[in-house]
């Protein structure tokens, strides 16, 4: 068994949660410095300009990248010969993003009650998703995701004899209809399969995937979706997404639940092992 | 074109703006999202008469800066209020995101990119808690800003850039 401390937990998601709303990820700034130089539309071109200038700006400054410091979501793979000693996971991992939040100066858009809407200016709890994987590491990665495209985002369960094409059709409707709203050059995140409960998730995991290899379905969606001419925050332009990402998980006989989670530009995951 | 705006604004300043004009802004402007814009329609806490309101909400104030990051939320989700924030003498709105002509007719509806918070937070030179400071960073407050970057998105004429 390796010990970890639950101390070493909160310092590193603490860390973590600053780094990730100061830094775009190295991944995204070079899709977006490609983008600028295939964007045809001269507002495209200023406004991808000023998300890169944005992005010296927060690191330099630390700043957020966005005022919207998201939800914050941790994701842990979990070695099984992990103990954690010295207190529990959940307040380790809590602790860290209330700490980050402050100490980092990031907006608290938690709230404690969905129709109270009262917020407790701590941004918690941490949406917190676990996986158990063999060995004696702790992977934690903390992506800090902003209400504007969460709000874009949808499921529909589909037929066990759906064809792709129908699918197709969902998630660029999908981005036709919300991608505007999203912060374009937006990251489409899909889940296929699973439960209702499942495909988002799966969706959301997708998007931990760094931006630049993608499959030849994926590439296929990605030019349908730059075809739609949204472009840099909706004002036109062939730069809508930056990358389609696909996750895959069984399912039920009778289901085929897709979910589209959409990803603004200003996207931010960081991660650290122990 | 490049054209520069200060708030209070005419009705005469606004009918020179056209869709996809870039504009700066100078002056005061007023800044609220969701919870102060359910308030402010039941009793404006401040006149309205000419003024900007810029959706956001922005982050904590670190040591040595004016403010936080501060970009915009979502237009849309104004739409129920905006009407009626119109008729109490609101000239200018501005977001991201798509809206409806008809939403904000009788004014002019500007779009700033969304998540270029930091950089936004550059044009700011002066901020105060003006209403509802219970609501935290959600509180109506009232900037002044020096040549911030805006695109007409919906003008008086009630064309979009939005296709």
């Amino acid at each position: 068994m390796k010990n970890i401390p639950a101390k070493k937990i909160t310092d590193t998601i603490k860390t973590l949660c600053i780094q990730a709303n100061t830094e775009l990820t190295s991944d995204v700034e070079n899709a977006l410095e490609q983008a600028l130089r295939q964007e045809t539309s001269k507002t495209g071109q200023e406004i991808l300009q000023q998300i890169l200038q944005n992005a010296k700006i927060a690191k330099r400054e630390k700043l957020p990248l966005c005022q919207d410091c998201g939800l914050a979501f941790i994701f842990l793979e979990i070695g099984q010969e992990v103990k954690i000693i010295g207190g529990s996971l959940q307040k380790a991992i809590n602790d860290g993003v209330k700490q980050g939040y402050k100490e980092g100066y990031l907006r608290k858009s938690t709230t404690a009650d969905p129709l109270t809407r009262e917020n407790p200016g701590t941004n918690l709890p941490a949406m917190i998703h676990t996986e158990i994987v063999p060995g004696n590491k702790l992977k934690i990665t903390v992506m800090t995701k902003g209400g504007g495209a969460e709000n874009c985002s949808t499921i529909k369960m589909f037929k066990p004899t759906s064809t792709q094409k129908e699918i197709d059709n969902f998630i660029v409707e999908t981005i036709k209809n919300n991608g505007a709203n999203a912060c374009p050059p937006i990251i489409v995140g899909v889940g296929i399969g699973g439960s209702f409960d499942q495909a988002p998730l799966l969706a959301k995991k997708s998007l931990l995937r760094k931006v630049g290899s993608q499959s030849k379905w994926e590439k296929e969606l990605l030019a349908k979706i730059n075809k739609l001419k949204i472009g840099p925050m909706g004002l036109g332009g062939n730069t809508t997404a930056l990358a389609v990402h696909i996750k895959q998980g069984p399912c039920h006989i009778s289901s085929l639940p897709v979910a589209v989670n959409i990803e603004c530009h200003a996207h931010r995951v960081k991660s650290a092992t122990i | 074109m490049h054209i520069e705006l200060k708030a209070p604004l005419s009705e005469k300043e606004l009918m020179k703006l056209k869709v996809g004009d870039k504009v700066f802004i100078r002056g005061k402007i007023l800044v609220a999202r969701d919870l102060a814009h359910q308030k402010m329609v039941k009793k404006a806490p401040v006149d309205l008469n000419g003024s900007i309101i810029y959706y956001a909400s922005p982050t904590p104030r670190p040591p040595h800066h004016i403010i936080g990051s501060i970009g915009p939320t979502t237009a849309t989700r104004m739409d129920a209020f905006t009407p009626a924030l119109i008729k109490k003498g609101v000239k200018v709105t501005i977001g991201k995101g798509k809206r409806s002509p008809a939403v904000v007719a009788g004014s002019v509806y500007l779009v700033v990119p969304g998540g270029v918070a930091a950089l936004l937070s550059k044009s700011i030179i002066a901020t105060r808690v003006l209403a509802y400071p219970e609501l935290g960073s959600e509180a109506l407050q009232e900037i002044e800003v020096v040549d911030f970057p805006a695109i007409v998105g919906i003008d008086m004429k009630g064309r979009s850039i939005f296709k």
